[in-house]
């Protein structure tokens, strides 16, 4: 088989399965259990270190 | 001792420069060839006089001075392409202003791509170096990485931008849409995107949050995205080292469906992920809540990414490209709407609890009102790509109308709010010169841009329908030049809503100046702000 009917039966066969799968599995993550706390705490970090760096203490808190 | 090295490369590429000045086969290149041999000459002078000094770089602080740059070059070059576009409106208008004395140079066809790249790439492109650099380091907790890494980028992507605007005026262009900068300019603009990755993902692997900020995926995906296009979309071999002629290695359809997947992701990761980064930072900012929903956010980034890559293929409705193709673009553009407005969504209702705001401050009226746009062009944008609306739009002023409001409305107004809320945080004021001055500029720009989008969904039309017009015999009742005829009131208009969105921008600028000069200094900033026992 030429290069292009390979690739084109390859993309629309199993690649595109995988980024199917891919994102479907992407949705299902957001919305794992105990998602929502965490998601609140990093939709705050535009609120935090406003001014200056986080020094090496509070770092990864 | 990096000095000596960066002064002998100096001095071999001012060297080089100047023997490739002297062998030139075209006056784009000349021309190219004695700016860099001037600039580097200079640069080799600075740094020269600078060697023995050591720059320091306290990581308890933030990077913000590239930033003030990047504010002060995002105001200059957005004025400097609007006014491009408002000259070459009024060119389409009166052809007269095609001087004679400047055929070849400041004719429409020189100015367009002038005017198109000085606002996407100038404009948007600092727009997007400034927010990026501001927002990675606030919302990974980290100074910049590299050092002055950051600066060369920022220097090295003002050097791009006159390279290409001198290029296009000079003749110097491979005359791909929004990529027409030649060979040598696009393999300095791969040094300067390389070098602005390596900044950006520097700091966000050190950051100092666990989490990376969603807008920092979308400033990330812009820039890797970016990089992939335009390194395939520019292959190209040049004719001569002394010439600033090449050839693309694609051919016929296929270079036009690379053109075209460049094209449209330029559109989407360019104008759409990149100030979706600024939309996610500042909008919360400008509301003092945060984004109204951090999973729809996620959701909203990988859907947006995995479907615009294919969206391209409908810029090629009734081509040489074949119909499985065309049907692809057009079906993902279509489903694309779902993501954009999910993000527009999630843009607006940010203020919920808050709206009272659009009251009282003008700078979050103008971001919502860019969101707003986001949402209108992003539905018409996938109605446009459906084969048959595009047979009637393709070719006519519609699609000019359409990518005005995107770029005037969407991107040009979130920048706006973005610069505003940025120069008194960067300079260290209290607040704005003037609240009123900025009201001005919202309903400027804001009535400019309706006239601008309605006189060309009119004159779009209009035309679409008179190039399709047969009569009773079969034969095509209009000629090109009766449309073009018919449209002169339309253009007329065009010209007017690009004027007051100049007019608007003027008045920023202005009001941007003074904010530096006049608006109070914030306390804590002044260094001699020792309070008395």
């Amino acid at each position: 088989m030429e290069t292009y009917s390979l690739l084109r039966e390859f993309a629309d066969s199993w690649m595109l399965l995988f980024l199917f799968l891919f994102f479907m599995a992407i949705v299902f993550w957001v919305f794992r259990p105990g998602a929502t706390k965490e998601y609140r705490d990093t939709a705050n970090i535009p609120f935090r270190h406003e001014d200056k760096p986080a020094t090496n203490e509070e770092a990864r808190t | 001792m990096v000095n000596y090295f960066k002064l002998i490369a100096l001095g071999l590429i001012t060297f080089f420069a100047m023997i490739a000045a002297n062998y030139a086969r075209d006056l784009a290149y000349m021309v190219h060839a004695l700016l860099i041999a001037g600039v580097s000459f200079g640069l080799f002078i600075w740094v020269l006089r600078g060697v023995g000094t050591k720059v320091v770089h306290p990581q308890d602080e933030y990077m913000d001075d590239v930033i003030r740059f990047g504010v002060i070059a995002t105001a200059f070059w957005g004025v400097v392409g609007f006014l491009a576009g408002v000259f070459i409106a009024f060119q389409l208008a009166f052809p007269v202003l095609n001087f004679d004395w400047a055929q070849g140079y400041a004719n429409f066809g020189r100015l367009r791509p002038l005017h198109t790249s000085a606002v996407i790439f100038a404009f948007g492109g600092n727009a997007l170096l400034a927010t990026s650099f501001y927002v990675v380091q606030r919302t990974s907790a980290a100074r910049l990485w590299g050092g002055n890494l950051a600066w060369f980028v920022f220097w090295g992507y003002q050097l791009f931008i006159v390279l290409a605007a001198t290029g296009y005026l000079l003749g110097g262009t491979q005359s791909k849409e929004y990529a027409e900068p030649e060979w040598y300019v696009d393999l300095w603009l791969t040094v300067v995107w390389v070098a602005y990755l390596a900044v950006f993902l520097g700091t966000v692997i050190k950051r100092k949050e666990p989490h990376i900020y969603v807008a920092n995926w979308f400033f990330l995906a812009f820039i890797v995205t970016v990089a992939m296009l335009h390194l395939v979309n520019n292959m190209t071999i040049p004719v001569s080292i002394f010439g600033s002629k090449s050839v693309i290695v694609w051919a016929g359809v296929q270079d036009a469906m690379v053109q075209w997947w460049y094209g449209h992701n330029a559109v989407g990761f360019f104008l759409t992920a990149g100030f979706l980064g600024m939309m996610y930072y500042f909008i919360p900012k400008q509301a003092e809540r945060p984004v109204f929903s951090y999973k729809l956010s996620i959701i909203h980034f990988w859907a947006l990414i995995f479907l615009y890559i294919w969206a391209g293929p409908h810029h090629l409705h009734y081509t040489a490209l074949p119909d499985w193709a065309s049907t692809l673009g057009m079906v993902f553009s279509i489903v694309l709407w779902m993501p954009s407005w999910g993000g527009m969504i999630n843009g607006l209702m940010t203020l919920s609890g808050a709206w009272d705001k659009l009251r009282t401050d003008p700078v979050i009226r103008m971001m919502v009102i860019s969101v707003g746009f986001y949402g209108m062009s992003t539905f018409e944008g996938p109605m446009m790509s459906i084969r048959a609306v595009n047979s009637l739009s393709h070719y006519t002023d519609w699609t000019i109308g359409h990518v005005h409001s995107g770029a005037l409305g969407w991107n040009g107004m979130i920048t706006f709010g973005a610069l505003y809320f940025l120069v008194p945080v960067l300079w260290k004021r209290e607040r704005l010169y003037s609240l009123q001055l900025v009201s001005w500029h919202f309903w400027l720009a804001t009535i400019g841009i309706v006239l601008y989008a309605a006189s060309m969904w009119v004159t779009g039309i209009m035309e679409g329908l008179m190039w399709r017009e047969v009569d009773a015999n079969g034969f095509l009742v209009n000629s090109f030049a009766d449309t073009v005829a018919a449209k002169f009131p339309m253009y007329v208009v065009r010209g007017l809503g690009g004027v007051m969105f100049l007019a608007g921008s003027i008045i920023m600028c202005f009001n941007l100046w003074m904010t530096v000069r006049k608006a109070p200094a914030k306390e804590a900033s002044l260094t001699v702000a020792v309070p008395a026992e």
